[in-house]
């Protein structure tokens, strides 16, 4: 533990990706002791104020201007971080749970699971991510719990390709062939022993993963599928603030300039982490 | 290699029966069609006829066996909103899609290749610096976004270049531009880490240490090898193009399959939906054929494995 944070703190891109990412979920928790203005409440008098930044400790202030009806944009960013990150959390832990386990038992008992399963994730495969996502997303309906299954349902074919493949090798070896022989049951050897085993890339593609989720829930949002009004979303801050571009070009900028941050500090945090602990993984994604 | 081929052909087909499968179901749970195809006001009568007219009231999986066989003679049938065969909706927006796609993964692919080479033989200076950073903003920028501030700098400030909707040349230029930033940045971050993996290969030093021109080793020994990740990446991008087409579509206007779709989804024009992600999938598949064959030319181990 003490040389992982070692390795990391010598690290310049993995240290500023891990610090970002650390000031963001603070945000994110924190946004309703900051003493923001509500991000839903809207007021005509003050509606596409331009962004002050001299104000941005003096209280009542719009340090990141407001939108076309007059709401905060600081404060609606911060509060969309808290969906958006809640919503992506949830689908990477769903995702990488069933894609893991589904990776171990096709990994594991080979033959006919196996060659199902992977089939199954072919024929996934076969259909861009995107589709999939708006197709399920529009038949359910968009809400927050939908949200975490639809992106769940793109992420978990990842997890469970590479750690199929990691379990086809660690089978072989012989702390597993000694469970097998001193009689431990197919369920101990796939949790006690292969689990642990696997849990390092689990890991890497899961913070990989967090990024590709946050890019795809904006997008969807975009659309107007995401979490619907009056909860503060980037997509949406984005797809609304689109159609006054002309006029107030802060209502788009910043939701993506959130939106790109978040991805990059995730990215530069996952980047090394792989490095870190398997730079093999690299050409397996 | 024929045999290889044969697996990846049956492969494909079994591919694109399980997205219609999965299209055709999950567009069923979008809802019921009816009432938004009548007038307000209309009986349950009226709903009624329709029904059978459009063959909702049979059972789903007489629905599904028969909208299989017809989807084979291409017949998807006919779009609620506008009223001719689905396919031709689709299929008349497709070349905007394709040429679209094309562009970004033609110009995305050269300059990524370009910048990931430079960044591998000029390790540990600024100009691998440079291009390293521009491929991770790059690859954290939202499409939807960049494609926006592109419109808000050349077509709000600048007034130089249309903020969307197709026509001349000069509409390929944003919507293109967004989608090439994409595509090179995935593909200069994969080439710089995969040609000095194989820089540190035995093979190429012994290949220094025969005497060989550095030109030779690079082109031959080096960049060979290095390419067969970046041909995997092309098939992994070009799904993601064709999926992202919704959203690109709908920043630029674009008149294009992604867009259709999205309206489609909006007006639960099933038909229509069907045939577009069916038709999407097709390519995606034919796209990762080519690959895979391609992948088959530059490792002949593939080929005889």
């Amino acid at each position: 533990m003490k040389s992982f944070f070692l390795a990391l703190l010598k690290s310049r891109a993995g240290l500023f990706g891990f610090l970002l990412v650390l000031v963001f979920i603070a945000g994110a928790i924190l946004a309703p002791y900051l003493g923001l203005p509500s991000p839903t409440r809207s007021s005509l008098t003050a509606r596409m104020v331009a962004p002050t930044w001299t104000s941005l400790f003096s209280p009542g202030a719009h340090p990141l201007g407001t939108d076309e009806l007059g709401r905060d944009i600081l404060s609606r960013i911060l509060y969309g971080s808290r969906t958006t990150l809640l919503i992506a959390a949830g689908a990477v832990v769903l995702g990488g749970v069933v894609g893991t386990l589904l990776g171990i038992v096709a990994g594991y008992y080979r033959g006919m699971v196996d060659r199902i399963l992977m089939r199954i994730v072919d024929i996934q495969l076969a259909l861009p991510l995107m589709l999939l996502a708006l197709l399920v997303v529009a038949a359910v309906g968009a809400s927050s719990q939908n949200l975490v299954v639809v992106l769940a349902l793109t992420s978990w074919l990842r997890y469970a390709r590479i750690i199929r493949g990691q379990v086809l090798a660690l089978r072989e070896r012989e702390f597993i062939l000694s469970a097998h022989a001193i009689g431990a049951g197919t369920w101990r050897i796939m949790i006690k022993h292969l689990l642990p085993n696997v849990m390092t890339p689990v890991l890497v593609i899961a913070t990989l993963e967090l990024a590709r989720i946050i890019i795809m829930d904006a997008a969807l949002s975009f659309l107007g599928l995401g979490v619907q009004p009056p909860s503060p979303s980037w997509g949406r801050m984005l797809a609304d603030g689109r159609v006054y571009i002309t006029t107030a070009w802060w209502i788009v900028t910043f939701p993506g300039l959130a939106i790109l941050l978040t991805v990059l500090s995730v990215n530069l945090l996952g980047d090394w982490l792989r490095d870190y602990f398997d730079p093999k993984l690299r050409t397996a994604r | 290699m024929t045999r290889y081929l044969l697996v990846k052909l049956l492969e494909a087909v079994v591919a694109i029966w399980g997205v219609v499968t999965i299209v055709f179901f999950v567009s069923r749970i979008l809802g019921d069609p009816t009432v938004l195809l009548l007038p307000v006001g209309a009986g349950p009568e009226e709903i009624a006829n329709l029904r059978t007219a459009l063959g909702l009231d049979e059972p789903l999986w007489q629905q599904y066996l028969y909208s299989l066989l017809a989807m084979v003679k291409g017949d998807f049938g006919i779009s609620f909103q506008h009223v001719r065969p689905a396919l031709d909706v689709v299929l008349e927006r497709m070349p905007a899609t394709a040429s679209l796609a094309g562009l970004a993964l033609i110009f995305g692919t050269l300059i990524g290749a370009i910048a990931g080479a430079i960044a591998a033989l000029m390790r540990g200076t600024v100009a691998e610096l440079v291009v390293m950073i521009a491929a991770l903003l790059g690859q954290a920028t939202p499409t939807f976004w960049l494609g926006i501030m592109l419109i808000l700098l050349f077509s709000v400030e600048l007034g130089l270049l249309p903020t969307g909707g197709a026509g001349g040349w000069e509409n390929y230029i944003l919507p293109g531009l967004t989608l090439s930033v994409f595509v090179s940045a995935s593909i200069a971050r994969l080439l710089r880490s995969s040609l000095l993996d194989i820089m540190r290969e035995d093979y190429v030093r012994t290949a220094r240490a025969k005497g060989l021109m550095p030109r030779t080793v690079f082109f031959w020994h080096i960049a060979r090898n290095a390419l067969i990740p970046v041909v995997t990446m092309i098939g992994i991008i070009a799904g993601e193009l064709l999926g992202g087409s919704v959203v690109i579509e709908t920043v630029f206007a674009w008149p294009g399959v992604g867009r259709v779709i999205v309206q489609a989804i909006q007006a639960q024009d099933f038909p229509v939906i069907q045939a577009g992600v069916a038709l999407v999938a097709g390519i995606f598949v034919v796209v990762n054929l080519l690959v895979d064959l391609l992948y088959g030319v530059l490792d002949p181990r593939i080929r005889r494995g």
